[in-house]
């Protein structure tokens, strides 16, 4: 009799870690009913996805600046997350989540045969002339939504894609990283340069303005 | 160091994702160099700026219905059984042939082993349990970072961010007061780049507790308060989790828990001025 009664009393201790306790609801569901497992799948999924839904529009958005295409790619990438959800066990669902975003997006861009994926950025045209453009000057239009909003559309893909992850995100380098698929070591020299090309296309739109 | 380094490293610095060496090497250089210290304060005010004023673009209504459904259509097109048969893992590599049948035979030994080893957990949650009943388990931990977690998605998704929304933090702070048992500082942060959005009640560990929300950028951040106990431990702890950060810190009256899914830099930053501007009320 003392034996049973031990076990008992352990998994009720067991129970008090609230994730054991889920992962055993699991399998069991599993065994008896398979509808109820889908169902769980499913729960789980927008549990863990849905609330990164504006993260992966936004990041849709300004990689194909087009509304209707970014709405296309978030669905069809939530589609996809879905189908391989079983392969996340990550803690960073944001993180997965964008980049099946971010690889849809450039499916759709390359397909489209986007020029911006395979033209490197030309720094001569962006640098000439706009010298008389201060940077206090730059900062005082620095809150005009519409201007940046213009000058960022003008940046190749990869630099959108960067200074959405850093600014609008606010993600670590590491998971940008990830998401963008490149060495953690270029991240910093890569978003350095996309903010210099960023100034470069605000001086050249003030000193147009001008 | 000279210029052409502390340049080429500025970005980095910025952004606080140096090393600790590397970046007192650059502070020390800014110390020295008027030049260098001028161009970071420009370049740094003019991201912040950028960051501040590229429009965020949110899903819509209409799109997040459309996803769910056509979530529901996949899983109803999927057959009964052999629910992952159909799946194919666009980022996940699979198992080559023989590696499964090793893995399968590996498999059937770790399940041996994982017998000695439950017997092992269970023998050892007896010994937690009967002999060190008041030890705060990391699980513990682990259940109120999910609970927290949950508020915080709840609370953007029902659309019931606030229950009291203002910026004003002598309207916030006398309508909480008067909902709770327990009177937490409210501060706004607007000038550090943490604006308060508003408060709200939640419930969280079995007690009502204060929700204070702020917001950077285009982020929220939720601060639950609740009066610390006295056993509390005084380190700040991190926890992240789903793409979400937890910063859990203690004062001399309150339990606070920062959720967010800013980074952990902006977190930290939001927590130092949080201190620094309750410290002396």
């Amino acid at each position: 009799m003392a034996a049973p009664l031990k076990i008992d009393y352990a998994f009720n201790a067991e129970d008090l870690e609230s994730s054991a306790k889920i992962v055993k609801f699991t399998i069991l569901k599993k065994h008896q009913e398979p509808d109820a497992a889908q169902e769980h799948e499913l729960a789980s999924f927008e549990e863990t996805m849905l609330p990164h839904m504006d993260a992966a529009h936004n990041l849709a958005k300004w990689l194909l600046r087009n509304e209707e295409d970014a709405q296309d790619v978030v669905q069809e990438a939530y589609l996809r997350a879905f189908k391989s959800f079983s392969g996340f066990h990550g803690s960073n669902g944001r993180a997965w989540l964008l980049t099946i975003v971010r690889n849809t997006s450039y499916t759709l861009l390359k397909k489209n045969r986007a020029v911006d994926l395979t033209t490197t950025f030309d720094e001569e045209i962006h640098t000439a002339g706009h010298e008389s453009v201060s940077p206090a000057t730059i900062l005082e239009h620095s809150e005009n939504a519409e201007l940046i909003k213009g000058a960022m559309d003008e940046l190749p893909v990869q630099f959108r894609e960067i200074l959405v992850l850093r600014h609008l995100e606010g993600l670590s380098y590491k998971e940008i990283a990830d998401i963008a698929q490149i060495p953690p070591g270029t991240v910093m020299s890569r978003l350095s340069r996309a903010r210099a090309e960023l100034r470069e296309c605000l001086a050249a739109r003030i000193g147009k303005e001008k | 160091m000279n210029c052409e380094e502390a340049v080429k490293l500025m970005d980095g610095y910025l952004d606080g994702e140096l090393d600790p060496i590397t970046s007192q090497t650059i502070e020390q250089h800014l110390r020295d160099c008027s030049n260098c210290d001028q161009a970071y304060k420009t370049h740094g005010s003019l991201i912040r700026a950028i960051g501040n004023a590229a429009p965020y673009y949110k899903a819509s209504a209409e799109l997040r219905e459309q996803i769910r459904s056509s979530l529901r259509e996949e899983m109803a097109a999927r057959p009964m059984r052999n629910v992952e048969s159909d799946v194919q893992p666009l980022f996940r590599r699979r198992q080559p042939g023989p590696r499964t049948v090793l893995f399968g035979t590996q498999w059937n030994w770790l399940s041996l082993g994982g017998l000695g080893l439950a017997a092992a957990i269970i023998f050892a949650a007896i010994i937690a349990v009967n002999l060190v009943p008041r030890w705060q388990r990391p699980a513990a931990d682990q259940f109120l970072a999910t609970q927290l977690i949950a508020s915080h998605v709840r609370s953007l998704m029902a659309n019931h961010l606030t229950d009291v929304a203002s910026s004003d933090q002598h309207t916030v702070k006398p309508w909480l007061d008067a909902k709770l048992d327990f009177a937490p500082a409210v501060v706004d942060l607007a000038s550090e780049g943490f604006p308060l959005v508003g408060g709200r009640l939640d419930y969280l560990d079995n007690r009502t507790v204060a929700a204070l929300v702020y917001q950077r950028r285009k982020h929220f951040i939720n601060l639950f308060v609740w009066p610390a106990a006295p056993d509390a431990t005084r380190t700040p702890k991190i926890i992240t989790r789903q793409g979400y950060q937890l910063l859990n810190w203690v004062d001399s009256d309150f339990d606070y828990w920062a959720v967010s899914d800013v980074n952990v830099n902006d977190l930290q930053t939001f927590k130092e001025q949080f201190a620094a501007q309750t410290s002396h009320h």
